[in-house]
């Protein structure tokens, strides 16, 4: 039987991995992919909480699926960011993106 | 156990093992394949739950789209050879902590709420729970109460938006 507590603490788990990711990682993409850890973790708890807490609704289901469509927004826009800092420092990490400051 | 139970189990042990591979892996490629592993698993789970539009759309904008894109970033910056885990060892003790104590005090408080759920059981096509294609549309462009004609909108404009951003940022000069 699987209770709505399962895929909580599941999710709990996915988004600390992405926590972990994104107080550690160096380089710029490693800690975007972090980013989408979270995001997604926060997507599967609006499904979850829809489909077992009220499941004649479809507030939840919704939020999951415009999360979705911002999300892919969030990451291209992000991408174009970063390869546009690759072609002018030739570096990504943020050890290196000094020259950010002013 | 059914066929559900058994299913539910795989898909967990796949999410949690690839998210902390995720972020424990040392080459920054293998963390993107790890990712999509996530993101095909959270599909499975919502195909599990029944709502098998968002699963669809889940597996063709995230694991078509998205990690495409990642794939496609990381050979042309060639970020594969950069050092991905700097730092002294306390600084990852120090976040490794905060992470396990944060969820450690996730799973406490998700103990120890009172959901007023019944388990998940196996869903049915024609139960009053299916979301079908055929509510989802007259939801997502209806104005009156339930409608989500404005989100729709506004989130068609930020595509928008997003296009004629990533092209003026990622033009060359």
């Amino acid at each position: 039987m699987i209770q709505i507590e399962y895929i909580l603490i599941l999710s709990a788990v996915m988004m600390f991995a992405g926590v972990y990711g994104f107080l550690t990682r160096r380089s710029t993409l490693a800690i975007l992919l972090s980013i989408e850890l979270m995001l997604n973790s926060a997507d599967i708890n609006f499904a979850a909480f829809n489909r077992m807490l009220h499941p004649m609704g479809h507030e939840g289901y919704f939020f999951a699926l415009f999360a979705i469509a911002i999300a892919a927004a969030e990451s291209a826009i992000a991408i174009a960011i970063m390869i546009n800092i690759y072609r002018l420092l030739k570096n990504i990490s943020v050890d290196k993106l000094t020259q950010m400051k002013w | 156990m059914d066929s559900h139970n058994i299913m539910f189990v795989i898909l967990a042990v796949i999410i949690v093992l690839s998210s902390l591979m995720t972020v424990l892996t040392k080459s920054i490629i293998r963390a993107a394949t790890y990712l999509l592993f996530v993101l095909l698993g959270s599909a499975g789970l919502y195909f599990l739950m029944g709502y098998t539009f968002l699963g669809s759309v889940q597996v063709m904008v995230y694991a078509g789209g998205i990690i495409v894109l990642y794939v496609f970033s990381i050979l042309l910056t060639s970020g594969q050879r950069e050092r991905l885990c700097g730092g002294t060892r306390g600084k990852l003790l120090t976040s490794a902590l905060l992470s396990l104590g944060a969820l450690a005090v996730f799973v406490f408080a998700i103990m120890k709420e009172n959901f007023l759920s019944d388990v998940l059981e196996a869903p049915s096509e024609t139960g009053a729970e299916a979301i079908t294609m055929q509510s989802i549309g007259e939801n997502m462009l209806s104005t009156e109460a339930g409608g989500y004609l404005l989100p729709f909108e506004a989130v068609s404009i930020l595509l928008l938006a997003c296009i004629v951003g990533g092209l003026i940022i990622a033009r060359k000069r």
